[in-house]
């Protein structure tokens, strides 16, 4: 069925999948915007955005009405307002810098993408295949890698900005992500000191981690999240920070800072930002799942390959490489999603914290608490993997 | 006085880790989540005014549909931001079945930019004629609009129910030679 597909040539298959998936990453940075604002609104009792409405989807009876109350065409109303905004340039900025920033943001947001696996299938030896832009061995790092720059961003919107407050916040942003992001990678390290076992060749790529999730067996059905909660509960939190979300939004905190970094932004320049802070959530979300949460496995000791064979006697093509692919990929952003939930219903409940706690937190507590569980979980995987 | 030393007990470890106050507020904010909204979803659903409400000043008829107002001017006078403008006029002869009060207004505008609210007018006026009702929402695109002249108040105002009949009963008084 899709052997004109793979007969293609691999630049303009890869332009095809990379187009793919930005059309699925927009909208969903779209909705999150929406999301964020409705369950902003469920939290404080409140039913939220509920009256744009498009007149012909108004005529439709029953599904019109639901979709207004859900609030979905403010969305749209949203992103139509930033696009034929005023995109206006304040003059004392420095204009290629200035320019240059919510450019520098939305690349690493977007480029990570490629890097994270979203879904798997088997072929008919029964061998997985994961589905992604770059099947890369060097998966985590490369994530890491091209994430970090996102710093620059901040840090260039805050300096062309020539102002005070988006000076500041670029400062805040800055010694933020650092000192987060070194408890995040040695958070991460236990994962791949199991993964690595002796005799296997090395890797750092999503697929073996999320293969290693799937095994039969206690142990091997178990997800590092159970198997490794500390790492899992560090690696949570420095995501919280490496993403500017509350408790952790002291970047952007707009009763000290106006808006930080983006105070002196608006209309569309502001929207990448915007879209470039969804698209982090969502990746780091994603590499959260793959890591600690089992991936695509639908359940803790239920694999993918499990849950096809029990689908298998209901439905016959189960089995089809089709089949199991978008069952793999609509279980990954199911849970994905789930994650991006939990974003906004912990931004709901926790207060800021201040920036001397900031520090105080990621390198007075996280940064001892992730050697100290690297440290253990070395000496464990040593003695159990001899 | 006695004097209770209250001992301020150190944060546990549990609670120096924040965890379980972080878990309960999580807990806190889910039942929020699910609970009922508290909106009053404005234009469709519309609060219940409360008795004694004081909305937009309105003039009111007697129940057998003849204009209370004298235009003695008192409300104009006691208006706190001149709200209230009244050209005083005389009633004609022929109309017999207002044959007890001298004067009418002619014209009797309440300039609603300019009204607080107070409830004044009502308060000192003698024939009970006008009272702050339930409307409270009163929008325009021009000052002429939110302007309310006579017609405009009597439309409003509507009928209330008397309480006293005064010129019935002073009429019937004056018919039994006002015996007291």
């Amino acid at each position: 069925m899709f052997d004109f597909f793979f007969q293609l040539h691999p630049v303009i298959q890869g332009l095809a999948k990379g187009l793919a998936v930005i059309m699925v990453i927009f909208p969903i940075a779209g909705a999150c915007s929406m999301a964020e604002r409705k369950v902003a609104a469920w939290i404080q009792d409140r039913p939220g955005p509920n009256r744009a409405i498009v007149p012909w989807v108004a005529w439709i009876p029953f599904l019109g009405k639901f979709l207004q109350r859900l609030g979905i065409f403010h969305v749209m109303a949203d992103g139509g307002k930033m696009l034929f905004k005023e995109d206006s340039l304040p003059g004392h900025v420095n204009k290629f810098y200035f320019i240059l920033a919510p450019i520098v943001a939305m690349i690493p947001a977007l480029t990570t993408v490629t890097a994270v696996p979203f879904g798997a299938y088997f072929d008919s030896a029964g061998k997985v295949i994961t589905l992604g832009l770059a099947p890369l061995d060097i998966g985590m790092l490369a994530v890491f890698a091209v994430s970090s720059l996102g710093v620059y961003s901040a840090i260039l919107a805050g300096w062309a900005s020539n102002s005070k407050y988006p000076f500041l916040g670029s400062v805040r942003a800055s010694a933020q992500l650092i000192s987060y992001e070194l408890s995040m990678t040695l958070a991460v390290l236990p994962v791949f000191l199991w993964v690595n076992a002796p005799g296997l060749p090395g890797t750092m790529s999503f697929g073996r981690v999320v293969e290693f999730q799937s095994q039969p067996g206690f142990l091997g059905g178990m997800w590092f999240g159970f198997l490794m909660p500390l790492s899992a509960f560090i690696f949570l939190v420095a995501l919280f920070a490496e993403t500017n979300r509350q408790p952790f939004d002291t970047v952007e905190s707009e009763s000290d800072l106006v808006g930080s970094f983006h105070t002196e932004y608006g209309a569309f320049k502001w929207g990448l930002f915007f879209v470039a802070e969804y698209s982090h959530m969502i990746v780091g979300s994603g590499v959260f799942m793959l890591l600690f949460g089992g991936g695509w496995n639908p359940l803790p000791w239920v694999s993918l390959a499990t849950a096809v064979d029990w689908l298998g006697a209901i439905l016959p093509f189960a089995h089809a490489p089709l089949f199991v692919g978008v069952l793999s990929i609509a279980i990954f952003l199911g849970k994905t999603l789930a994650m991006i939930f939990f974003f906004m219903w912990v931004r709901w409940t926790l207060p800021r914290f201040r920036y001397d706690q900031v520090m105080k937190i990621g390198w007075q507590k996280m940064l001892p608490l992730s050697i100290a569980n690297l440290l253990f979980y070395a000496i464990a995987i040593a003695v159990l993997q001899k | 006085m006695a004097v209770i030393t209250v001992e301020r007990k150190p944060l546990t470890f549990l609670e120096r880790t924040y965890l379980p106050q972080i878990a309960g507020g999580l807990a806190t904010t889910f039942k929020h989540l699910i609970a009922p909204k508290k909106t009053l979803e404005y234009p469709e659903q519309r609060p219940a005014i409360p008795p004694g409400y004081r909305g937009v000043p309105t003039l009111v008829r007697d129940p057998n549909g003849r204009e209370k107002c004298v235009s003695c001017q008192l409300c104009e006078f006691v208006c706190p931001p001149k709200a209230i403008r009244i050209t005083p006029g005389e009633i004609s002869a022929d109309q017999t079945d207002r044959a007890h009060v001298e004067k009418a207004p002619q014209a009797f505008d309440i300039d609603m930019l300019r009204c607080i609210y107070c409830g004044l007018c009502q308060e000192v006026c003698p024939e009970e004629a006008i009272f702050l009702q339930n409307q409270y929402s009163m929008s325009g695109y021009t000052r002429a609009e939110m302007v309310n002249h006579k017609d405009k108040l009597y439309e409003l105002g509507g009928t209330l129910p008397d309480q006293h009949y005064k010129w019935d009963q002073k009429k019937t008084a004056q018919d039994h030679g006002n015996a007291h």
